[in-house]
């Protein structure tokens, strides 16, 4: 089987101290890859290394055979919705026109195209009537589409999406969760999940990042235990699941 | 109210006034949305250590405050695009450090007293017709660079890292608008004067924002408000017999906090 990304033996660290140590990762795009982990626990630099924009301190990570920075047109990306400047005078629509940015002229406005391309991408996520509000109109929710639409736009092969749902009220949340499952029928989907259930739900492949990375199988049945207090040492499936994890590299 | 055009001086004044404002409005957009008002501060008030640069070795001020200029947006720009921790402080040090070189340069040339007054606070009403071909060259520049650049640095203002992933070249963009930037900064103190440039790059665009949803309508609007506010305070100041600079400051600031409050009240 042909491997979309391929990490080895890979470490990062600041300063000399490792925030990553010895990832190990494959990944197929057909896949729906949630990413979960205790805050620090280096699950947005693993992103980051994906996406080419931090480069490991050794190891080797692969994206379609080649290294990220290479192929950084082939994969796109969702930040996390907390929009910096709320009051920005921007159209839904023109910050879809921005997953066109690679493909479009340098010097010139976005062609009828690139438009075509953005209006069905707005059609896809739901939010096509919303094409010509200012951004800061929309709920968290509604903005998380938009960004949704503009990284398929740019008509990526692979999405990463770094905690995309993380102040949207749970029922925003499973209809976003929705939305991936069925793009995921077309395009992978890579996504740091803080939500353990949601990620649990809609993921075919889970791994657990902290420091070192462990890989889940997707538990078969889920049994959510409303758990009050949880313990710093113990993983989060375990919560879940209420069964031992066997921890597995 | 006619009598005021017939003078040579309130011609070039008006005249400035306009070009100057669509400068402002052009990068004064570029700077809020870019939430980059502490940078063109520094550079601005850095700048002065090239005016009295030139004095001292006897170029023309204007090409060394400019050549200063471009000096610190490339240092400010290097800082922060690595985004060093402690930006604000480092562009405080260069702030402080630009405006004492240049008045301790100013001293050591012999019988020259530069008037630091007027490079505070401006001297509209003597602009001259050089100093309108200067503006109007900087805009030019200014224009030319935000009509070709317009798509990549909107993306750049809303979202650098996912414009990085687009294959947009952020850190040649944003060294070429930090540079732009200090540009297009010097060149509107030789006419206005700091407090006024700093004043023209904040207000108009931060009141355009609220009632345009593109950048482009945004630097439009700025640039309108801009020019409303020079023309309301030359008249003022005309009319009234007072300072033009701080006329113009006061309508500027006025304005912005009557539109604050009109906004507070209909929230209510």
């Amino acid at each position: 089987m042909k491997n979309d990304i391929e990490i080895k033996n890979l470490y990062f660290g600041y300063d000399g101290v490792n925030v990553l140590e010895d990832i190990n990762l494959v990944y197929s795009k057909k896949d729906f890859l949630s990413i979960i982990g205790p805050n620090g626990g280096g699950k947005s630099t693993l992103l980051k290394i994906m996406l080419g924009i931090l480069e490991p301190k050794s190891g080797s990570i692969l994206l379609f055979g080649e290294k990220p920075s290479e192929v950084t047109r082939r994969i796109s990306y969702v930040p996390q919705d907390t929009l910096v400047n709320k009051d920005f005078p921007i159209k839904v629509m023109d910050v879809v026109l921005m997953g066109r940015l690679s493909k479009s002229k340098a010097f010139s406005n976005y062609s009828e195209e690139d438009k075509k391309i953005a209006l069905e991408m707005l059609e896809k996520v739901g939010m096509s009537e919303f094409a010509n509000q200012k951004i800061n109109a929309l709920s968290g929710g509604q903005r998380q589409r938009v960004f949704i639409a503009r990284a398929l736009a740019s008509e990526a092969e692979i999405l990463f999406l770094d905690e995309p749902t993380a102040s949207i009220d749970t029922a925003g949340q499973i209809d976003i969760f929705k939305l991936l499952k069925e793009l995921n029928q077309s395009v992978g989907i890579v996504i740091i999940s803080h939500d353990i259930n949601v990620a649990l739900n809609y993921a075919t492949k889970v791994v657990h990042v902290n420091k070192t990375l462990y890989f889940h199988d997707v538990p078969k049945s889920h049994n959510f235990k409303a758990f009050e207090s949880s313990s710093e040492h113990l993983c989060p499936i375990e919560l879940i699941t209420a069964t031992r994890c066997n921890h597995t590299h | 109210m006619i009598e005021i055009l017939q003078f040579d001086f309130m011609q070039n004044a008006i005249f400035a006034s306009l070009l100057v404002s669509i400068v402002c409005g052009i990068i004064g957009t570029l700077i809020v949305i870019n939430r980059m008002v502490f940078i063109a501060g520094g550079i601005a008030h850095g700048s002065y250590g090239g005016i009295g640069l030139a004095f001292y070795f006897g170029i023309a001020p204007m090409l060394g405050a400019s050549l200063f200029a471009l000096f610190l947006g490339w240092i400010i720009a290097y800082i922060t695009y690595q985004n060093t921790s402690r930006i604000d402080s480092l562009i405080g040090v260069l702030w402080a450090f630009g405006m004492a070189f240049g008045i301790i340069l100013t001293d050591l040339t012999p019988g020259y007293n530069v008037d630091l007054m007027s490079y505070l606070f401006g001297a509209i009403l003597s602009v001259s017709t050089e100093d309108l071909w200067a503006i109007g060259s900087v805009l030019a520049i200014v224009f030319t660079f935000a009509l070709l650049f317009y798509k990549q640095l909107l993306a750049m203002s809303f979202d650098a890292e996912f414009a990085k992933l687009r294959g947009l070249n952020v850190k040649f963009l944003y060294f070429a608008l930090v540079l732009i930037i200090a540009l297009g900064v010097v060149i509107i103190i030789r006419a206005v004067g700091l407090i006024l440039v700093i004043a023209l790059l904040t207000i108009p665009p931060y009141i355009a924002e609220k009632f345009t949803n593109s950048m482009g309508s945004m630097m439009l609007l700025a640039s309108l408000l801009s020019s409303l506010f020079c023309l309301v305070g030359l008249y003022i100041s005309y009319t009234f017999n007072l300072s033009s600079g701080a006329c113009i400051i006061l309508v500027a600031t006025l304005t912005f906090f009557i539109q604050m409050l009109t906004l507070k009240l209909l929230k209510n």
